[in-house]
This record gives C-alpha cells, structure tokens and sequence, in this order.
C-alpha cells in the first residue's frame, strides 16, 4: 500500500464489531482516525467542517446506527456525499437490499461499496475493498450484485450472454477490475477483454476505457427500471 | 357470551289466574294504570304517525325537513317511553339502537333518520299504538271502570237500574282479573318486538370489542416480530459476524505472529458460545423449552424456579387448553412475575391455577407493598395479549398489599 496508511471514519454501534472491525483495519495498515457509534455522532462526524479536519479517506458505516435502529447510516452516507460528491463510502450491514445500494449509487460518481458483514471475514477481501473504494471503485456484495442480476433478468433477458460472459458480468459488477476478473476466473486478461467488449455490444452500453466507469454503466443498466 | 347487563325483575311475572291475594291485586292494577296511560299515549301516537309519514312525503321541501325534526324527536321521546315501561313489566333492558347522528345538522339529521331502519320502527310502533295497541290498551281499564261505575251509581243514585246493571257488571271484574294480565303481555311484546333493539346493540358492542382486540393483537405481534428481529440482529447475528472477523484475522496472522492469531481463535470460540446462548434465549423468548415439553403447568413451574423468591405453585389444569393460550397465559405469568420481583419487594409469591366451567383462571399473588397500577405498561401488555382470547385481568393491588392479578380466559370444552 503506497503513501500514508488509508484514514478511516467508523461508525458501527455494537461494541464487539467496531473492536473487531477496527482490529483488522489496523492490521491491514489503515488508521482509524474516528469513531461514531450512533445516527447523531456520524452525522457530526461527517459534517464539515468536521470532515475536513478529520480528511477521511474512506468513511466506513454501519446501515442501521442508534436511535431508530432504521437506515441512519446509509441516510447519513447519502447527505454526506450530497454534500461532497465522490466522498467515498462503505456501506456494512447484516442483510442486503438492492434498493439501498442503488440510492448509494445513484449520484454516479462510483467510490460506493455495499458489503455484507460477512465478508470482512475474508480479511485480505476485504481491505482490497476499502482500498478499492477509497481510490474511487466500487465494491458490491455479489449477493447485491445476484439480485440486481435476478430481477434485470425477469425485466430483460440475459439470455443473449454466454454463461461465461453471464459469470464476467457478474464479477465486473461486484467492482472487480478486467484483472482481477481474469485472476477469479483462471483466464488471462485478454480474454476477460473480450468478454467485456461483447457484453457490452450485446448490452447496447458505449465502450469505455475506465474499469470504474463501465462497472457504473452495468450497474445502471442492471437497475434500470424503465427497461 | 357476558351478560349485557343485570335484568331488573319484571313487574308481570304470571298469567295464571291464581293467587288470588293481595301483591296479584297490586300488579294488577299497576298493568290497569300502564294501559290507560297507554289509551291516552294513543292520540299523540297517532299524531306522530301521521306527522312521520307527511315529514317523510315533503322530504325534499323545506316544511317536510321542520317537520321531521318536530316528529322525530318527539317519537324519540314517546318510544323511549314506552320502552321503559315495558321493560319494567317484561324485566328486560331494551335499546333503541338508532344510527349515530352526531355531528350532523338540522338539514342532514333527517337525511340518516330517512335510511335508520330503527327509526323506521318506531312509525310502525306509533301505528300500532294509535290502532290495535290502543284495544289491547283499553279493555283492561274498561273492564275495571264499568263495575266500578255502576256500583257507584247504586250506591249514590240507588234505583233498580243502576243495581241491575252492577249485578250484570260484577262478571266483568272476574274477566278483568283473568284477562289482564295476558292483554298487557301481548300490548308489551308487541311493542317490544318493535321498539327492542339491543340484540343488535349487543352484537354492535361485540363487533367493536372484536375489532378493537383484533387491531391490538395485531400490533402486539408485529412488535413481537420487531422485538425478535432486534433480539438477533443485536445479539447472536453481531457475534457470529464478529467470530468470522476474529477468526478471518487470525488467518491473516497465523504465519506472521502466531500467538496473537491463538489469542484471537480462543476469543472466536467464546463469542461463539455466547452466540448460541443468545440465540437459546431468543427461542426461548418465542416458545419456552419448559412450555413446549410440559404445558402450562409445567412451564409456570419452571418460570416460578427462575424468580429469587420463594413461589408456591399450585396448577391444577386438565389437558386440552389450546396452545396459544397457554403460551398468552405463560407469557402473562412470567411479565407478573417479574413486576413482583421488580417492584413490589415481595418476601413469597403464589400462583394457582384451575379450570372450572370452561373458564382458565390463573391467579398469580405476592406479600409484597401493593400499589400496582393496572394501567401500567407491563399490565395492560398482559391484558392485551389475553384480550386475543376474551381473556380478561384483574388486579387487586390495595395500598401496602398484598397484591393479586387474575387471569381469565374462556376456553370452552375444557372441564
């Protein structure tokens, strides 16, 4: 990891997660530089000029935070990134619900992640993730990613994908770049190139260079409700 | 069903011509004075009907709308009555039942009366009293007033006349005593099978108790769902997340510091048992184990083993009391329970528990300081819950105690 360790702004409210949580960042070499464990305290963290003299990174939340125990933290998120567009967020929660993750992602500047608590077991994931989205990518849960796959394919059919483009979609929603599709696949990268160019012929989307981009174009595309 | 409300005893208790003694005499002669008011209630009976039926052909003009609202309200009156009368001769308590016209005005007031069938009754009730409820009315006063009359006219004028016409009468005394009683029965029946509508104000007031418990228990379980959601997701769900983070991380470091990976494992492993103990004690918040394997007795006997104090139960129930009734009734024992421990600074507890007369009754009692408020969020939780049921809460909880809650909910076919 070059340059200075990843600044991190945490809320999570149960104590044994956030310990754990800011356990594994340490040792991934990220700073936890606050902590909020409840709406009000994250909404105080993430109001300026608080967050510039915190400078986040990455701000990583928990969905549901005291007092309501509803959605205050990707609430929070949403107004944060209103108010600072790009500011890149990680979203942690227990359960997934495709409709949270594309509020996150509706202002489309990419820098979102949506993950299942789960998945910070899988510690090197992970930290991939945070550092993903803190450089301006995204990180889905590929069971976001199997639901929004799930229902594109009752609007439209997906038949029109081979199933190994089906499998290069799915990953390539998840945030992965052409590389890291072609290391979970056991492919060479330009294979995964020409995967990607077909899906998006077949998908009608405009090639674009940028890995972050085109995961934005095909997340808009699987959500994309007047289809 | 509960009953409506306590019959007052009625007046007209017999038609049968005997006794013949002094209380028959009075009531007798009561059932004469209600006929005769009744014979003089008949012309502005009378009045009223005709007044309906104009008020109800001139609806649309203005003089038909005044009219409506003279009529009405005075046959309100009349019938309201009347319906006390007869229900002080037959014992029963009747309702008028009229449609809620409340917070309407003069001009749409008689719009509601037009389609209340009860109102509608009420014409035909002032028909019948101007017309054959009259007859029935009269004989009763007649047939006491001829001899009456004539014997006076003996007495005062004298003559042969008058004494024949008080020897012929005399039989009419003998009919007055046989036939008034069932001439008042058939006067008051009548009117009652018009006027009476407190079956269907019985049914109302139960259709409102159903709809009202419904709501509630509908409510209760939807918190209850929201109550176990939060149970686990605060509870077992965060430890198990929290196992997989610690064990992920000692993976991480097995290589590069082995004892920190051994310390975080050995950490996994007591989150991990504290997860299941979580979860044990969600489950048991849904469907107790002791309730579950034993029935209510059992389960009481166990919750009674968690209090700190000493609990004497006595459960004496026969099988075949629902489950769901059981588990209201667990759950409303262990929230009694608990308020003891919790406020009432109780040295014993008792709880007993019977079935008599398809009626479960649970009785939990402390020696504890009393001044339980059965409005109280803890208390009317419990009544909520039975209410599900046609359960009903007592509490008797006087200043310095003892304080005695009562439980009791309907479970017919069990003896």
């Amino acid at each position: 990891m070059p340059g200075r360790p990843l600044r991190i702004l945490l809320a999570e409210d149960q104590a044994l997660l956030l310990a754990g949580l800011t356990r594994i960042l340490e040792a991934g070499g990220c700073r936890v530089v606050a902590t909020a464990r409840s709406g009000p305290e994250l909404a105080a963290a993430l109001a300026d000029p608080a967050l510039t003299a915190l400078d986040p990174d990455v701000a990583i939340l928990d969905v549901r935070l005291p007092p309501t125990f509803s959605t205050e933290g990707l609430v929070a998120a949403v107004e944060a990134r209103a108010r600072r567009p790009g500011l890149p967020v990680l979203v942690l929660s227990q359960y997934v619900e495709p409709l949270y993750a594309g509020e996150l992602l509706a202002g489309g500047h990419g820098a979102v992640g949506y993950l299942l608590k789960d998945r910070v077991s899988d510690v090197d994931a992970f930290l991939e993730s945070v550092h993903r989205v803190a450089d301006g990518g995204t990180a889905l849960d590929p069971e976001v990613v199997a639901a929004l796959v799930r229902s594109a394919r009752r609007r439209r059919p997906l038949d029109r994908l081979t199933d190994r483009e089906r499998e290069v979609l799915t990953l390539m929603a998840e945030g992965r770049s052409n590389a890291a599709v072609a290391d979970r696949l056991f492919v060479s990268e330009k294979a995964v190139g020409k995967h990607t160019t077909s899906i998006f012929a077949k998908l009608d989307l405009p090639p674009t260079p940028d890995d972050n981009r085109r995961v934005l174009a095909v997340l808009a595309w699987l959500r994309d409700e007047r289809a | 069903m509960t009953h409506w409300e306590m019959m007052p005893s009625p007046i007209l208790r017999s038609v049968s011509p005997t006794p013949i003694d002094g209380p028959a005499l009075a009531s007798r002669l009561r059932m004469t004075a209600a006929a005769l008011a009744y014979t003089a209630l008949a012309a502005p009976a009378l009045v009223l009907a005709i007044g309906s039926i104009l008020s109800a052909a001139l609806g649309p003009l203005l003089v038909g709308v005044a009219l409506a609202n003279a009529v009405v309200p005075a046959t309100e009156a009349l019938a309201g009555l009347h319906r006390r009368v007869d229900g002080a001769f037959l014992g029963v308590r009747m309702a008028a039942g009229y449609a809620d016209t409340s917070g309407r005005n003069p001009v749409t007031r008689p719009m509601r009366w037009l389609t209340d069938g009860a109102r509608w009754r009420d014409v035909g009730f002032l028909w019948f009293s101007a017309t054959g409820g009259f007859v029935l009315s009269l004989l009763p006063p007649a047939l006491l007033a001829a001899p009456v009359v004539h014997l006076t006219g003996a007495l005062i004028v004298g003559g042969a006349f008058w004494w024949l016409l008080a020897f012929l009468g005399g039989p009419s005394l003998v009919v007055w005593w046989l036939v008034t009683p069932a001439l008042t029965l058939a006067r008051m029946r009548t009117d009652a099978a018009l006027l009476d509508r407190s079956g269907v104000e019985r049914l109302r007031h139960r259709v409102a108790q159903v709809a009202a418990s419904r709501a509630d228990t509908i409510d209760h379980g939807a918190a209850e769902l929201r109550r176990i959601e939060r149970d686990l997701h605060d509870g077992a769900q965060a430890r198990i997340a929290a196992v997989g983070m610690a064990v992920g991380l000692a993976d991480k470091l097995l290589r590069t510091d082995p004892e920190a990976a051994s310390a975080l494992l050995r950490e996994a492993r007591t989150t991990s048992v504290e997860a299941l103990e979580d979860l044990r004690s969600v489950v048991r918040g849904i469907h107790p184990p002791a309730l579950a394997d034993r029935g209510l007795a059992g389960g009481v006997e166990a919750l009674a083993l968690q209090v700190p104090l000493p609990v004497t139960v006595s459960m004496r129930l026969p099988g075949g009391v629902p489950e769901p009734v059981e588990s209201a009734v667990y759950f409303a024992v262990a929230e009694c329970l608990s308020n003891t421990v919790k406020h009432a600074g109780a040295s014993r507890a008792w709880l007993t528990g019977t079935v008599a007369g398809g009626l479960l009754v649970v009785v939990a009692g402390d020696d504890g300081c009393g001044g339980a408020d059965p409005a109280g969020g803890g208390l009317s939780g419990i009544a909520r819950r039975l209410a599900a049921f046609d359960g009903t809460v007592t509490v008797a909880s006087p200043a310095g105690g003892p304080t005695t809650v009562t439980l009791e909910v309907p479970c017919p076919g069990v003896r």
